[in-house]
Formats: structure tokens, C-alpha cells, sequence
């Protein structure tokens, strides 16, 4: 059972390397704009051609988010949305849909729960991997061995800071893709992509074979299209959360047709 | 005795590390590499003691507290006087340092994170000194708790930026002084305030830190020809307590850290994740925290901008788990009441801060005798407290 969770993520990478498409990746904050909304965005991203959701979970000290996921985090919160909330957003998602979820969690949402609690939990409710973006490869070692005994992937990231050193070591340690963050800071749309990106993500190429997920500051349809053309995904994050903020009650349908127009601009 | 910790990745034990973005990891290697090189290098050295002497007029003094003495009729009591340290606490001990070891890493601009505006005022004034841009994050809402002080850093040359995000206190304002670090870290040097965040920050404030307890053992040897029975600081990050305690850790000195309790330990209103924390990671380190079952991280309380802190530095956490120290707490009435008494009997107007421990002698002397000695860590001067203190005690100004 554990070798079929890790295979989910896999799975979806090599189908699309053989399809020669990119992944699309959209992040949603679990709990928000409420408990039930975040659930119908998890099904109809998916249905409207994610391949993989990531689902955040909400922090009072998101050092690593800006304004935008900070305020959605916030909401969460104040809807009482805690780590079992996540897990059993995802089970009941698992009823119909069989995409693979990465949960983005800071780390000390997982230490307080318990390194194996957390792991079991989360295989048990559908949960195919996770990511903590205040978990350097330093320190990861006693989760990636709770992760990888029930079968989550632990997803680790690599910055264009990273020496080529640490990103030999980060892609060695993640499991399912690696996630290249485009900039230096936090996440949030940004008008540009950073113009040394493809230096970065050629950088990383040439240090890994493991799929590359690019992430923080894509928001338009081009920028996603020119992303796609360097790396095995394109994550979405801020835009999409933003985009449900401004939305209110109509956000599910804002959010399918704004995965399609990426979907589109990325296959194409 | 020199101490083994931390390790080389930052732990005293299971405490410590380095729980940041990947993005700022190379820069915490950096950092550690320079800090090493600079720690034994005598021109650093040098240049360190040099302004530690002439500009913040160090040796600072441990004065007999006679009058406070005969008050109680026990044990003696010294007070160590950080408050008249220049910029009026401790804090500058540590941003003269790190200023220092930001020059010579080649970083213009730094940037650092306040509570009560000390650490602010003191990274604002090294900032000056050493021609660096400077800005400073601090929560909104103690911007209005301590305008003098935010007034103080403008008139330094630095900026301070109001943080509204969170609680709008200490901890959010650090949540934002990382969230810059992590956008502009090639450029800026992060001045952290107190022996918490991610290695090497914990062993390197405490190292500047440590020429209080350095200056103190030498001073009550010279006074009463022996150690202290009793050594009590307070403790927001734990700065002025570590670098008090370090000298004397592992000898028969009790430590004793002072924590903010606020309207009370029960009250579930207070700043002392020692006695009521749990284990947990915040700002890049693993100690104890308040937090709730999910690990949230739970707002603190204190009279005291300066202890509103839901945190501590690791190395506390390992000195607390280790019995090599005692944490107990003092609520903000309390520490009010020794904030009167110091100013009363000695003419000595302390930080609300350092008002915590002055008050915890209220509650350990009945235990002394009269050939017992007290050091007390004042860590800073009261001017800056003067309008909350006000405040609390219904006085208009
Ligand atoms: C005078 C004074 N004492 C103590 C503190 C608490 O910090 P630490 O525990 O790091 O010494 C502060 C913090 O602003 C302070 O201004």
C-alpha cells in the first residue's frame, strides 16, 4: 500500500514525460475561503486538468508566505481549521478524485503532531506527499524516515541560492519531484518572472534526473506557457488563492476556468 | 570551563538548528563561516574591545544595592548595570558585535526586528556608527506602546516599519525581518536581537553577550572574593540572562531566568514558554514555545514589550531540561511593584524588563541569609517605560 502512494506522484510524472506535457500544479489553502468551498476548489481544480494539488495548511507564522497567503492562512484559521481539518478535507476528496496531493505544511505543524502520527494520518487519508518549506535537508532526516515508512513522499526545495552542492543533496533526499523555487523570497504573483531562471532550472537539470516543479510568482498564462517550457511543472499559488479571495461566492467557477486557461497556454 | 555546544549544525542537544527556507540556508553557511573566522581573529578582536570600552563604556558596573539590602535584611544584593551600557541596555553589546562582522562580510544594509524599540535603538545606533542602511520591523502595535523609541531609531537615520500582519508584536515583527531576509539576502545583513533563530544566531549573540557574565565574575571576586550564591535575570529571547549565566554555568551559582507571566500563569495571558510551553520550532529554532495542540503559535502577554515574546533561545531550553538553571516567573503587577521599589531605594529607574527580576529577589530572599550574594542583571534603564508605566498605574501625563 505505501509503494502505490509514492507511485501516485511518480506515476503522473512519468505518464506526462511520455505525453511530453508539463504538469500543472495549483495550490489551494485548506479551510479557505471556508471548510467546504476549499473542498469543492480540491475537486474542480482537479477536474479541471490539475496533476497535482498542492493543499496548504494553515500557520500562525508563515515566514515564507507573502501578503497573500498569509491573509487566506488567516481566514483559515479563524474558521477553525486545524491539521486533522486537512486530513479530512482529503479523505473526503479521495471519494472522487484521484489526483495526487502534496500537503504544504511549515514543520512545526507536523513535530507538534507527532513525526509518525503525522505520517500515518496522512497516508491514511489519501495524502501522497508533503512539503515544509522550513525544512532544510539538515534537519529533515527523522520526518523523511517517518514520511517514507507509511509511503509519503517528502518534498524538498531547492532555491537559487542553493550551491550546487545542496541541490545534489536536496534532489537526492526528495522524493516525487523537486521543488525549484524561481526566486529569492516569498510566494506571491509577481508582474515578471526572475530573468535568470532557466540558468537556475539548467543548473538543477544538469544535477538531477528527478521532475522539476517550478514555483512562487507565476500567475499568467504566458509566464505558466514559458515555465512549462523548462520544467516537468508549473505551480500556481498566490494567483489562484488570490483569485478566489476576489471572487467570494463565484470562486469555484473562477478557479476551473482559470486552470483551463493555464491548462491550455501550457499544452499548447 | 568552555563549553562543547552547540554542534556544528547549531543543537544543544535536541534544541537548536536551523529550521529556515532553503532560500537563506547558504547565507546561514556563509555566516557561520565568517563568524568563525572573526571569533579568533585578535583584529576583530581588538576592534571589539576597543568599542566595547570607549563607546559603550564598558566595563558597565556591579554595584552594592545597600539600600535595597537593608529593605530586605538578607542576602547582599548587586545589581549589574547593563542600564547604563550607551543606548541604555544590553542590547548593544550584540549589535556592535554583529555590526562589526557585517562590515567586514561586505553588507550595506541590515535589517533587524524589535519588541520594546531596544534592540531597534541599538541596531539603529551600531547602523550609524558604522555608516549601514538599517530598517527595522516592529509590530504595530508596540510602535504605540513605545513611540519615544521608534522616534529614537528615525532620528539614528534608520526606518522603522510597522508590522500588521499577526499579533502585530515581536513575533510577527521577525516573521517580517526573515520574509525581507529572504528576499534580499545577498545584499542585507540580518542583526538578530537575542540568542533565538537559526544557528549560528544562538551561540554568536551569546558569545557577545557573554562579557556581562565575563565582567561579573571578575567584579564580585574583586568585591566579596567569591562567586555569587544566586544570579537572576530576566528572560524574553534570553540575551541578557545567557550572557550573565554563561560564565557560571555548571558551578555552584544557581541561575535563575525571571519569565513574564503576565496577568498570570493560569491566565493563559503571559510570555513564558519555559514554565508553560512545549516543544516546538519558531523562527528558525527548536525550543519551547506556546502553542496550542496543532502547533499554532499562541500569542504571549507582558506589561513589558521586551518579554512579549512566545519564544526562547534553545540554549535556555537545554540549560531548563538539563537542570543547569531554574525558570520561574514574575506577572506585570509584580513586576510594576519592583519597578517602584528600585526607583525608591536606589534612584534607579529599570526596565520593565528588568523589573522581572528585580522582583523575583521579593520572592526568593525570605530563603537567604545575610552572608548570601545576589547578582541581579539590570538589563536596561526604565526612561523608555515611563509612559506605560504611567499607563498601568492610572497616572495622566
Ligand atoms: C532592557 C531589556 N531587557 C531584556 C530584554 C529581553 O531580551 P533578552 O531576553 O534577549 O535579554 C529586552 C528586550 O527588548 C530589553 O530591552
Amino acid at each position: 500500500m505505501a509503494i502505490t502512494r509514492i507511485n501516485r506522484i511518480d506515476a503522473v510524472f512519468d505518464k506526462l514525460e511520455e505525453e511530453n506535457r508539463t504538469a500543472l500544479m495549483p495550490y489551494l489553502m485548506a479551510g479557505y475561503p471556508d471548510v467546504e468551498t476549499s473542498l469543492e476548489l480540491l475537486v474542480a481544480v482537479a477536474k479541471a486538468g490539475a496533476d497535482l494539488i498542492e493543499f496548504g495548511v494553515p500557520y500562525s507564522d508563515p515566514l515564507a508566505d507573502g501578503p497573500t497567503i498569509q491573509a487566506a492562512g488567516e481566514v483559515a484559521l479563524r474558521n477553525g481549521v486545524n491539521t486533522d481539518t486537512v486530513f479530512t478535507l482529503v479523505r473526503r476528496a479521495r471519494e472522487s478524485v484521484d489526483t495526487p496531493v502534496v500537503v504544504m505544511t511549515y514543520y512545526n505543524t507536523i513535530y507538534r503532531y507527532g513525526l509518525e502520527r503525522f505520517a500515518q494520518k496522512a497516508a491514511e487519508s489519501g495524502v501522497d506527499g508533503v512539503i515544509a518549506p522550513d525544512l532544510p535537508p539538515e534537519e529533515a532526516a527523522p520526518w523523511a524516515d517517518a514520511a517514507s515508512k507509511y509511503g509519503v513522499a517528502t518534498v524538498m526545495l531547492v532555491a537559487p541560492t542553493s550551491t550546487d552542492k545542496r541541490i545534489e543533496r536536496i534532489s537526492e533526499l526528495s522524493k516525487g519531484f523537486v521543488y525549484c523555487v524561481s526566486l529569492t523570497g516569498v510566494t506571491g504573483a509577481r508582474a515578471n518572472l526572475p530573468s535568470n531562471l532557466t540558468d537556475f532550472i539548467y543548473r538543477v537539470r544538469a544535477l538531477t534526473d528527478k521532475p522539476l516543479a517550478v514555483g512562487f510568482g507565476i500567475s499568467e498564462p504566458e509566464q505558466a506557457k514559458e515555465v512549462s517550457e523548462i520544467a516537468d511543472g508549473v505551480i500556481i499559488g498566490s494567483a489562484l488563492v488570490g483569485l478566489i479571495g476576489k471572487a467570494g461566492g463565484d470562486c469555484v467557477e473562477a478557479a476551473r476556468a482559470y486552470m483551463s486557461r493555464i491548462r491550455e497556454a501550457i499544452d499548447t | 570551563m568552555q563549553r562543547l555546544f552547540p554542534d556544528e549544525r547549531g543543537h544543544f542537544d535536541e534544541f537548536g538548528g536551523q529550521f529556515v527556507p532553503e532560500t537563506l540556508m547558504t547565507a546561514l553557511e556563509e555566516l557561520v563561516e565568517a563568524y568563525e573566522k572573526y571569533r579568533d581573529d585578535p583584529a576583530f578582536q581588538d576592534e571589539l574591545a576597543f568599542y566595547q570600552r570607549e563607546y559603550i563604556s564598558r566595563p558597565t558596573g556591579l554595584y552594592f544595592a545597600k539600600k535595597l539590602t537593608e529593605h530586605y535584611g538578607r542576602a547582599k544584593i548587586y545589581l549589574k548595570r547593563e542600564d547604563l551600557c550607551h543606548t541604555g541596555s544590553h542590547k548593544l553589546n550584540n549589535t556592535i558585535g554583529q555590526a562589526l562582522l557585517a562590515k567586514r562580510m561586505g553588507k550595506k544594509r541590515i535589517i533587524a526586528e524589535t519588541g520594546a524599540g531596544q534592540h531597534g535603538v541599538a541596531s539603529a545606533t551600531a547602523a550609524a556608527l558604522f555608516g549601514l542602511e538599517c530598517e527595522v520591523y516592529m509590530g504595530e502595535e508596540d510602535t504605540r506602546r513605545q513611540s519615544l523609541n521608534v522616534f529614537r531609531m528615525n532620528l539614528l537615520g534608520s526606518d522603522v516599519i510597522p508590522v500588521t500582519s499577526g499579533t502585530k508584536t515581536l513575533k510577527d515583527a521577525m516573521n517580517e525581518a526573515i520574509r525581507d531576509w529572504v528576499t534580499n539576502v545577498e545584499t542585507t545583513y540580518y542583526l538578530l536581537g537575542s540568542v533565538g533563530g537559526p544557528h549560528p544566531y544562538p551561540m554568536m549573540v551569546r558569545d557577545f553577550q557573554t562579557i556581562i557574565g565575563r565582567e561579573t565574575k571578575e567584579q564580585i571576586e574583586k568585591a566579596e572574593g567569591r562567586a555569587p550564591d544566586f544570579i537572576i535575570a530576566c528572560v524574553g529571547g534570553g540575551s541578557n540572562a545567557m550572557g550573565i549565566f554563561y560564565p557560571f554555568i555548571g558551578t555552584e551559582t544557581r541561575l535563575i531566568g525571571v519569565e513574564p507571566a503576565g496577568h498570570g500563569l493560569e491566565s493563559g495571558q503571559h510570555g513564558a514558554p519555559l514554565s508553560k510551553g512545549a516543544k516546538g520550532i519558531l523562527h528558525g529554532s527548536l525550543s519551547y514555545l506556546l502553542q496550542d495542540e496543532y502547533g499554532q503559535v499562541l500569542p504571549a502577554h507582558s506589561i513589558s514589550a521586551g518579554l512579549d515574546y512566545p519564544g526562547v533561545g534553545p540554549e535556555h531550553s537545554y540549560l531548563k531540561d538539563n537542570t543547569l538553571a531554574e525558570y520561574v516567573s514574575v506577572t506585570d503587577d509584580e513586576a510594576l511593584e519592583a519597578f517602584r521599589l528600585l526607583s525608591q531605594t536606589e534612584g534607579i529607574l529599570p526596565a520593565l524588563e528588568s523589573s522581572h527580576a528585580v522582583a523575583y529577589i521579593d520572592k526568593m530572599i525570605a530563603s537567604t541569609t545575610k552572608d548570601d550574594i545576589i547578582v541581579v542583571n539590570l538589563s536596561g534603564r526604565g526612561d523608555k517605560d515611563v509612559q506605560v508605566v504611567a499607563a498601568a498605574l492610572g497616572v495622566n501625563l
